[in-house]
């Protein structure tokens, strides 16, 4: 008996509709979690793997030996290297591609690297809108590394512990 | 206002001249902000849902994204209207207005306050009922003429569903008119002048939800929206249309949603009266409030709840949909018509005297 009017005080009481509203009705007041993207952004860790970069010694050599370890590792086959012997004899490239069309985004070639040479920033806001640009040529990539030198010299400085 | 102003016009034009100008303005003065209403109730209704999903809803266009509606309605009529190769050309067109004109069409009868009515017509609580039922030939037609089997399934199921929920919805009404014993909405809200307790709400607690429930029903909303059900039948009845065709039926959507919360606000809130009277503080404090802006208030608390539901509920199984309403909603309010029976005969209450 005790169950039976249990069952239909909480069937007429509406009881789990209640329950339900009530649910909803506290998450109405919570803080929300959205991030407005273009104005707010979320942190991002210095492990990320955005838009690649070559990079260059102190005195503004360059990094890269040429030795293809990155072309080699590459999953999607998307960087192309040829090198040659420069006039002070050392070995140097004279092409070094990539594809972002190919980049998966893997920061395989940033762990191959013997001389962390090629590396990927934090940079993820770019865009290409026809064939052409998404091949990165070996001069846009040192562009870029110097363009952005401060901070991919900072990620690798919080990241070295780990590494 | 407008009395004097037909009476103004008469001077010195024809008389059905004056009447017919004056009956224009009362349309336009009426339609105009309901419309206004229903434009800013799609905003509310998907910033109420995205907070209560712990998400901002639309923040883009305008301050907090206030102007959404505009830049909604500015993308709907610039869409092109497609009509489907095998469908009903003439009924196509029909559909959406048959839809619309009856959910326009019952704001005639309904006081905003005090003699604030465009027409006080002594069965205004029947007109309201009538007019309504026409909705459903809307829904039937666009299923019709569409020539498809999705918006024909929407439009059998969602025709089935809306006339059950109406005769619930009627024996709702039926107990309201017997504790005020008038069917004009005027005179409904003003048997239950005297505070809060005078009204409705409490003798008709039940019919309170009955006919909310069957109004969620009637407008086909969530949990009760199977005339859409995005898993089986894509988006039911209205599949087909597109632009301003489909625009107009959620105009009649959100028009009807506005006159359900309307209606239970005048049948068991009170209507217009302000729930502190007869509070000796309280009913000086707000004496200011003017009589739309209670019965405003407790039309956005409604229609709140509307949204409320929709973010909370999922929606009914059909068969368990059509049970609800014919053995639980229809026997619940026949046993309570005669409840009400028994209190009018011992005089029950503050409410039958």
């Amino acid at each position: 008996m005790g169950k039976f009017l249990k069952h239909q005080i909480k069937t007429w009481g509406l009881t789990e509709l209640f329950k339900g509203l009530s649910v909803t009705g506290r998450y109405f007041f919570k803080k929300k979690i959205t991030v407005r993207y273009p104005e707010e952004k979320t942190p991002i860790s210095p492990r990320f793997r955005g838009h690649h970069a070559l990079r260059r010694y102190e005195n503004g050599e360059e990094r890269c030996i040429a030795c293809k370890l990155c072309e080699a590792v590459c999953p999607a086959n998307a960087i192309t290297i040829e090198s040659e012997e420069r006039d002070d004899g050392s070995r140097r490239t004279t092409q070094y591609d990539i594809d972002m069309f190919k980049c998966i985004y893997c920061g395989f070639c940033e762990e191959a690297c013997p001389v962390d040479a090629i590396v990927e920033t934090r940079v993820f806001e770019y865009e290409f809108h026809e064939r052409g640009p998404n091949i990165q040529t070996k001069d846009k990539l040192l562009a870029f590394g110097d363009k952005h030198e401060a901070q991919i010299a900072a990620d690798r400085a919080v990241d070295a512990k780990y590494r | 206002m407008f009395d004097a102003l037909q009476a103004f016009l008469s001077t010195f034009l024809f008389d059905w001249l004056a009447i017919l100008i004056t009956l224009i303005l009362q349309t336009v003065a009426v339609v105009l902000p309901i419309m206004l209403v229903v434009a800013w109730l799609t905003y509310a209704e998907r910033k109420v849902i995205g907070f209560m999903q712990v998400r901002m809803g639309p923040n883009r266009v305008g301050p907090l994204g206030l102007l959404q509606p505009i830049a909604d309605a500015l993308k709907l009529m610039t869409k092109e209207v497609i009509f489907p190769d095998q469908s009903n050309k003439y009924l196509f067109i029909i559909a959406p207005i048959l839809a619309l004109a009856p959910a326009v069409a019952a704001w005639a009868v309904i006081p905003f306050a005090d003699g604030m009515v465009v027409a006080d017509i002594n069965a205004g609580l029947l007109y309201v009922l009538a007019v309504t039922s026409i909705i459903v030939y809307g829904t039937i037609v666009a299923g019709w003429a569409s020539n498809s089997k999705y918006a024909f399934l929407g439009a059998l199921r969602g025709s089935a569903q809306k006339i059950s929920y109406e005769i619930a919805m009627g024996f709702a009404l039926v107990t309201v008119l017997m504790i005020a014993g008038s069917m004009n909405l005027t005179d409904i809200v003003n048997a239950q002048q005297g505070g809060m307790l005078n009204w409705y709400l409490l003798p008709l607690l039940p019919m309170f939800f009955v006919y909310f429930v069957s109004g969620l029903a009637e407008t086909n909303r969530t949990p009760f929206d199977v005339i859409e059900g995005e898993a089986e039948i894509v988006a039911g009845f209205h599949v087909d249309y597109s632009g301003m065709t489909f625009g107009v039926f959620m105009l009649a959507e959100y028009a009807m949603m506005i006159l359900i919360s309307f209606m239970t606000a005048i049948m068991f809130l009170g209507g217009w009266l302000s729930p502190f009277e007869g509070i000796p503080l309280l009913e000086s404090m707000f004496a200011w409030v003017p009589q739309l802006g209670w019965l405003a208030f407790k039309v956005s608390l409604l229609l709140f709840v509307f949204l409320w539901l929709r973010a909370t509920f999922p929606r009914y199984r059909y068969d368990q949909l059509m049970r609800l309403g014919w053995k639980v909603l229809i026997p619940l309010t026949i046993l309570w018509v005669f409840v009400v029976g028994a209190m009018k005969y011992f005089s029950f209450g503050p409410w039958f005297n």
